[in-house]
């Protein structure tokens, strides 16, 4: 792999942060004209790899060259000018500034020290008609949908003149037709002189657009393969370090249970919660479905569906008008805390903003939704919680160092588990989970559906809320549709298949602008 | 009364999109019915010495929170502008006074004073990343203490410094004091600054999102250090304009000033936050905090009451701001 020459080439780089080695003797070689697939478990290294590239960190030990010459960029806007461009994972924008503001920003135009707005956004839309983006140059950032801002993203990392673009995770927001639209700009970018690095989890996006996969494991490099004659199982295990069971799509687990006859636990048909004309004022028109005891239930559809926001309505986080009842009895929920009165609980598919306090240990996280039952006398008994903690860490095979350990510390699939441990000390027995598996690694993903299924076979009542199909399909007994704010229909597993699905959350087909003005974000 | 044509000619320059505008229409309105509401309650109130006496009550306080503003927009506070302004009086009043040096140059101290003032600021918010909440109360703090070690804990009088007084109390404009006019103009700088510079669009863009400003190749601390510095070089004009004004430099004034200013930005529809600013709004919302002192006071209400009803009137203008920008944002 070292023959040939190299557009971009990193030899032995090695980074160590206190306690942590994040990279350990790895290789990286982008040839010219292709687009190299950077993958790996969370962890594996690839975001500290991308972050040396890019200037934002400094190697401990090893060379990186581009085009055969030596390189260390000494921070972001030096490796822009050698000509590398980087979207990140974690969108980098200003929401106060309008979408030209940011594309330029540290580049404005200026006569006489004065900015000049007319000459950015003209720029900007110069931009906008080469990429084919439909974006208005003018609309402040924050009144983009989540899809516009990472198109913004894109539009800036090509507004440099890059050789190398480096993508990480670009497609977690986006939908179907906006992935198209991604593909159609990376394909139009790479030319002889240029290059791609791509890092993605979705094996089905680097089968179609790369050329070839660099895997990387606990940091280190493990190997390169060619696309065209790899199994996406033979990239996985090359990841994970094994060969994983079940394959990339299992089947639905438990036929039996959706196709009406009973409930997993055999009570039949006992409705926990039942949500009749759900409406809310900016989306959500005449929303209804049943949560059965023991079933997991899906919800699928695009991005701007509606389905979070279902969630969040019935949470009592918007507001809303239309029914809501538990086992039975319609119930009044104004506050996420009366939703947990009720036994509801709302894992945010965001779980680092509102599922977790970074900062604080496994203990504090897993008490703090239950802490009025966990004191006495006004007082925190921490013994206790640390008790409940270790019940968890085992019950749901949490993997920490210890229960005082913080959870920013722990990997994606490990602090999802610790969100679940929260609700579950709660009593909670309706579960809605959104996006569970949201940037968490392939093997961790399988623990997460596992477990799951398992919390459903013990009585829990759980929504999945998710954007990937086969997610849906592999955990959920029934999947409601949604497009556009509505219900567009109900369908048993057994009779789902994707295509179904799809055909469903395009009903009303309408093309959806990057714009969703008033949208809360 | 002068309002509406001195807060219609910046607005060109100084606003930028609609929701600003909206912003602005909301503390102006506010503006609007409070001065309603004192004209008909005093027959003194709209006598133009009065209205002179409200904007006059206006230029200092003002002044300061120019600067303030654009210290919130990148989501920071300075809490060291009021007795900053005090240290930059009595420093102008070393100059001029005491050394006896050119009018000019102890002006220029003065400012320079300020500028030194938000530099230290500045240093210690971004290279020693200390939060902006304890660098500025700790200036505070020790600008209050040299200001009364170094005039002796006595007031310096420019009684013998030829033209100083008339720096701010002469009348350029017949009818207009020059502390007015140096405010405005300080308005109509500063305005532009946060619209059209780098200066201000860096520190929208730090209060909006800072490490995304740095990924972008926004050198962010430096740019801090710059806005702190200009945030200071408002703090030493006030210093110079109330020094002039009171043809005298007062160690004893000066804290709570800070408060009044802050006040005024947030009044005006500026968000804490930091991301959000809008000059015009803080001109509005300066004159709002003065014109309500001002009726309070003809109308006889005591100056405890006073307190209570500004304490009022920021809850009421802040909460309505949220209501807006819930729905907005």
């Amino acid at each position: 792999m070292t023959d040939g020459p190299a557009l971009l080439r990193a030899t032995g780089i090695s980074k160590s942060f206190p306690g942590v080695r994040a990279l350990d003797d790895v290789h990286l070689d982008l040839r010219p004209g292709e687009v190299l697939a950077l993958v790996g478990e969370n962890g594996a290294g690839k975001s500290t790899l991308l972050k040396l590239l890019s200037g934002i960190y400094r190697p401990d030990a090893g060379t990186m060259e581009l085009d055969g010459a030596p390189m260390s960029p000494a921070g972001p806007r030096q490796a822009n000018e050698l000509g590398i461009s980087v979207i990140h994972q974690e969108f980098h924008l200003m929401p106060d500034l309008t979408v030209a503001q940011n594309i330029f920003i540290g580049r404005e135009p200026r006569r006489a020290g004065l900015i000049r707005d007319d000459e950015l956004e003209r720029r900007a839309a110069a931009l906008f008609e080469r990429l084919g983006i439909p974006l208005d140059p003018r609309q402040p950032v924050s009144h983009l949908s989540v899809a516009g801002q990472q198109m913004v993203e894109i539009a800036k990392a090509l507004s440099f003149d890059a050789r190398v673009l480096i993508m990480d995770e670009p497609t977690a927001a986006l939908t179907e037709t906006e992935v198209a639209t991604l593909f159609r700009i990376v394909r139009d970018f790479v030319s002889p002189r240029t290059g791609v690095i791509y890092v993605s989890h979705r094996m089905e996006e680097i089968k179609e657009i790369s050329d070839r996969i660099t895997v990387l494991r606990d940091g280190r490099y493990v190997d390169t393969l060619p696309t065209a004659t790899t199994e996406t199982r033979e990239v996985i295990a090359a990841m994970v370090g094994r060969q994983l069971e079940t394959g990339v799509r299992p089947g639905p687990p438990d036929p039996g249970a959706s196709d009406g006859g009973s409930g997993r636990d055999g009570s039949g048909h006992d409705t926990v919660l039942a949500v009749r004309g759900l409406s809310t004022r900016a989306l959500l028109k005449d929303v209804s479905f049943e949560l059965r005891r023991g079933e997991i239930l899906g919800f699928a559809g695009l991005m701007g569906a509606g389905r979070t926001e279902v969630a969040r309505a019935i949470i009592g986080a918007d507001r809303s008008t239309g029914v809501v009842e538990v086992n039975g009895r319609p119930v009044t929920v104004r506050s996420p805390a009366d939703a947990v009165r009720h036994g509801i609980g709302y894992l945010s598919e965001d779980r680092k903003r509102y599922g977790l306090l970074l900062d604080q240990d496994v203990v504090r996280n897993v008490m703090l939704s239950s802490l009025p039952g966990l004191t006495r006398g006004g007082f925190v008994r921490d013994a206790d919680g640390r008790h409940v903690a270790k019940e968890m860490v085992d019950r749901l095979s949490i993997r920490t160092p210890s229960v005082a350990q913080r959870t920013k510390n722990l990997s994606g699939g490990n602090q999802q588990k610790v969100v679940l441990a929260k609700w579950l000390v709660r009593d909670c027995d309706v579960l809605i989970v959104d996006e569970p598996t949201r940037g968490i690694d392939v093997g961790a993903k399988d623990e997460i559906y596992t477990l799951l299924t398992a919390l459903a076979a013990q009585g829990k009542s759980i929504i999945v809320i998710s954007s990937e199909l086969p997610e849906v399909l592999r955990l959920a007994d029934r999947i409601v549709v949604m497009c556009e704010g509505r219900v567009t229909g109900t369908l048993a597993n057994a009779d789902a298949d994707q295509h179904q699905i799809m055909e469903l959350a395009t009903r009303f087909g309408a093309d959806r602008s990057l714009v969703t003005t008033g949208d809360p974000e | 009364m002068t309002t509406s044509g001195t807060t219609t000619a910046p607005r060109r320059t100084i606003s930028f999109g609609n929701r600003q505008q909206l912003q602005q229409l909301l503390a102006f309105g506010g503006l609007v019915v409070i001065f309603v509401f004192f004209s008909v309650a005093s027959p003194y109130f709209l006598d133009w010495a009065n209205v002179k006496g409200i904007l006059l009550a206006t230029a200092v306080t003002g002044i300061m929170a120019l600067g303030a503003t654009l210290v919130i927009a990148t989501g920071g506070i300075d809490l060291s502008v009021g007795t900053g302004m005090t240290l930059c009086s009595v420093m102008t009043g070393v100059f001029l006074a005491n050394l006896g040096l050119p009018l000019v140059v102890g002006v220029l101290g003065g400012l320079a004073i300020g500028a030194l003032i938000g530099l230290l600021n500045g240093l210690n918010v971004a290279y020693l990343r200390l939060p902006p909440f304890i660098a500025t109360l700790a200036m505070m703090m020790v600008a209050q203490g040299l200001s009364l070690v170094i005039s002796g804990t006595k007031p310096i009088y420019f009684s013998d410094v030829a033209g100083f007084g008339q720096l701010a109390g002469g009348e350029l404009l017949p009818g207009l004091p020059n502390a007015v006019l140096i405010f405005f103009v300080a308005a109509v700088l500063a305005g532009v600054t946060l619209s059209k510079t780098l200066t201000g669009r860096y520190a929208l863009s730090i209060g909006s999102n800072e490490e995304a400003t740095a990924i972008s190749g926004v050198d962010v601390r430096r740019w801090k250090v710059v806005i702190y510095v200009v945030a200071g070089l408002f703090t030493g004009l006030a210093g110079v304009v109330m020094a002039s004004r009171l043809n005298s430099a007062q160690p004893g004034l000066g804290l709570g000033y800070e408060l009044e200013a802050i006040a005024a930005v947030v009044i005006g529809g500026t968000s804490l936050r930091g991301g959000k600013a809008t000059i015009l709004g803080t001109v509005i919302g300066a004159l709002i905090m003065a014109t309500l002192t001002n009726g309070l006071r003809i109308m006889s209400i005591p100056q405890e009451w006073q307190k209570v009803a500004v304490g009022i009137v920021i809850v009421l203008a802040v909460y309505a701001d949220m209501l807006r920008r819930g729905k907005e944002a």
